[in-house]
């Protein structure tokens, strides 16, 4: 399929360039048109979120109210830090200017005078590409006062953030982006009527967003033709772990996972057997090697095997794995990770890591496996944000589909006489 | 506490957003460049000058994984250990690197030139294992990679 988000062309990220390839025809179209026309379009074309909810963004747009005394906000999501993710880096590599033009796109649909685009702080190199994307954007007024002539304004600032996974959280990052830590907010209310500064905000992933010109540009109809019909168009998937060309790859939805791993990321080195996937990012349930045949990369095949495409983040373990350091690990980066706001979370998570351990070195207990599922069933659902269940749902599933893993881990008990 | 420049430059950042406080996360990083750290009598300078209660600023900055409230050594390695880079053997880099410095994740070498971390997902599982030092990463590591690098570090 012909590349549109990582397009094949060398020096894309300079503006000229981008340019050159209709780079912003997509905003002077969409401010020939009617906002509502261009949420419509966006509606329409059935784009759902890159960043794991796969929400539908035509309609999260509609939540915003239209009569408001109050400034509205677009927060842009780049804090992108589920392992095994690591598709917004390349846009700000590649396509910092898609971000930017589909910012403005989207500030125009929503009537948004202020976008910020939230970035983890480890990526302080790639913030400082899209800064100059930025400043060249501003320069050649496709950001800022009256954009192109049209009369429309609206700024976009870049936040850096400064290192916890939790901030990627939606309402966590608007806190964070107010100068707090970040504590997820219980909801509701939602965004789109109480957000950051207690005002009307949208929050988009980069991916996502970066998705909105190229809709614009090419009309809906064409655009929902690609890839899975009830989730189209071309998605960033990171292939890791146990493959011979690890990376990111652009692909229509509904692309078989198992192409992802032969034909993208170059199968597995030795020509090992797979054991596992993890098919979207750390917290998605992992699916047993022999399991992932026919199972494609899109929201309903994936929900159909068992998991979910979460941030389209695929980490591939071959034969030789040793899942429970897998697991463990994981569990580890969820209490590291857990704000502390609810008790299931907080003290749940590291619950789940301290037997884990335990497994892990050979000395689990045979009512072990048991109590992992317990104390991962009273975490689920019972937090106010999603990590609980982030936390819940890679234990859950590696106990459900490698349950023998850890009865092999079980500490022998002396019978007594 | 913070210099004429950085001053101007704190200035400048509180016109981007509607609240002093919104600016804190910005203002930390900018006294963390010029610093390398965030000391005590930093949070309450910063404290006064963004209108804040210095335990505000204090649950901010230890919030952060990012935010250093000790010095840290010349050079800060971070080193992923996460799944994608456990599954590319990150174990031997961080072996490789403990040895090197002559100090374990979380501490300083006494000659001040080493900080250790081991970190969470850096967003480079392509490329993994790989380390960080400042905003810089190497990616596709092995231990005698590993090494290499250490070396050249003065």
């Amino acid at each position: 399929m012909e590349r549109h988000i990582l397009p094949e062309i060398p020096n894309y990220h300079v503006l000229d360039v981008y340019e050159q390839h209709g780079g912003y025809g997509a905003l002077k179209k969409a401010l020939t048109m009617k906002p509502e026309e261009v949420t419509d379009e966006v509606k329409k074309s059935s784009l759902r979120g890159r960043g794991g909810a796969c929400f539908p963004t035509g309609l999260k747009w509609t939540f915003m109210p239209k009569q408001t005394t109050k400034p509205k906000y677009l927060c842009v999501n780049g804090d992108e830090s589920e392992p095994g993710t690591f598709k917004d880096r390349k846009i700000f590599e590649v396509n910092p200017h898609a971000l930017i033009e589909g910012t403005v796109i989207a500030c125009y649909a929503m009537g948004i005078t202020a976008a910020y685009i939230y970035i983890r702080g480890e990526y302080g190199k790639w913030i400082r590409m899209l800064q100059k994307a930025l400043d060249d954007a501003y320069a050649k007024g496709y950001v800022g006062e009256n954009i192109l002539g049209s009369g429309f304004s609206t700024n976009i600032i870049l936040h850096k953030g400064a290192g916890a996974y939790i901030c990627g959280e939606e309402s966590a990052l608007m806190n964070s982006l107010e100068g707090q830590r970040g504590y997820p907010r219980v909801k509701p209310p939602f965004p789109a009527q109480h957000g950051v500064w207690g005002c009307p905000t949208t929050i988009n992933n980069v991916e996502t967003i970066s998705n909105v010109p190229l809709i614009i540009n090419k009309g809906w109809e064409w655009y929902s033709k690609i890839g899975a019909t009830k989730h189209p168009g071309p998605i960033l998937v990171g292939v890791s772990g146990h493959v011979n060309k690890p990376g990111v790859f652009e692909v229509a939805t509904g692309e078989l996972l198992t192409d992802l791993i032969y034909k993208y990321a170059g199968g597995v080195p030795g020509d090992k057997k797979i054991k596992a996937v993890i098919p979207g990012g750390s917290s998605t349930m992992i699916l047993r090697g022999e399991a992932i045949e026919g199972v494609r990369m899109d929201a309903d095949s994936l929900k159909a095997a068992g998991s979910s495409v979460g941030t389209a983040g695929m980490i591939v373990m071959d034969e030789d794995t040793n899942l429970i350091r897998v697991i463990t690990r994981i569990a580890k980066f969820y209490y590291h990770e857990s704000c502390g706001q609810c008790s299931p979370c907080r003290e749940g998570t590291g619950w789940l890591w301290k037997i884990l351990k335990r497994f892990e070195a050979g000395d689990g207990q045979s009512t072990d496996i048991d109590l992992l599922m317990d104390i991962a069933n009273n975490i689920e659902g019972n937090t106010i944000c999603a990590l609980g269940d982030a936390a819940a749902w890679p234990v859950q599933s590696m106990i459900r589909r490698f349950r023998d893993e850890f009865e092999k881990r079980v500490r022998p008990v002396a019978i007594a006489s | 506490m913070l210099t004429p420049e950085n001053l101007k430059k704190v200035e400048d950042l509180r016109k981007r957003y509607p609240t002093s406080q919104a600016a804190l996360l910005p203002v930390l990083w900018i006294a963390q460049e010029q610093e390398g750290w965030i000391s005590e009598d930093m949070m309450r300078f910063l404290g006064g000058l963004l209108n804040l209660p210095y335990g505000h600023i204090l649950g901010v900055v230890t919030f952060y994984t990012m935010y250093h409230s000790k010095p840290q050594g010349k050079y800060h390695i971070e080193v992923c250990t996460n799944v994608s880079c456990m599954l590319r053997g990150s174990d031997k880099i961080l072996e490789t690197i403990e040895h090197h410095c002559g100090v374990k994740p979380g501490q300083n070498s006494s000659d001040g030139k080493w900080t250790v971390s081991e970190v969470e997902c850096m967003g480079a599982c392509g490329g993994a294992p790989m380390l960080a030092i400042g905003e810089e990463y190497h990616e596709n590591l092995t231990p005698e990679l590993t090494e290499k690098l250490l070396s050249s570090l003065k």
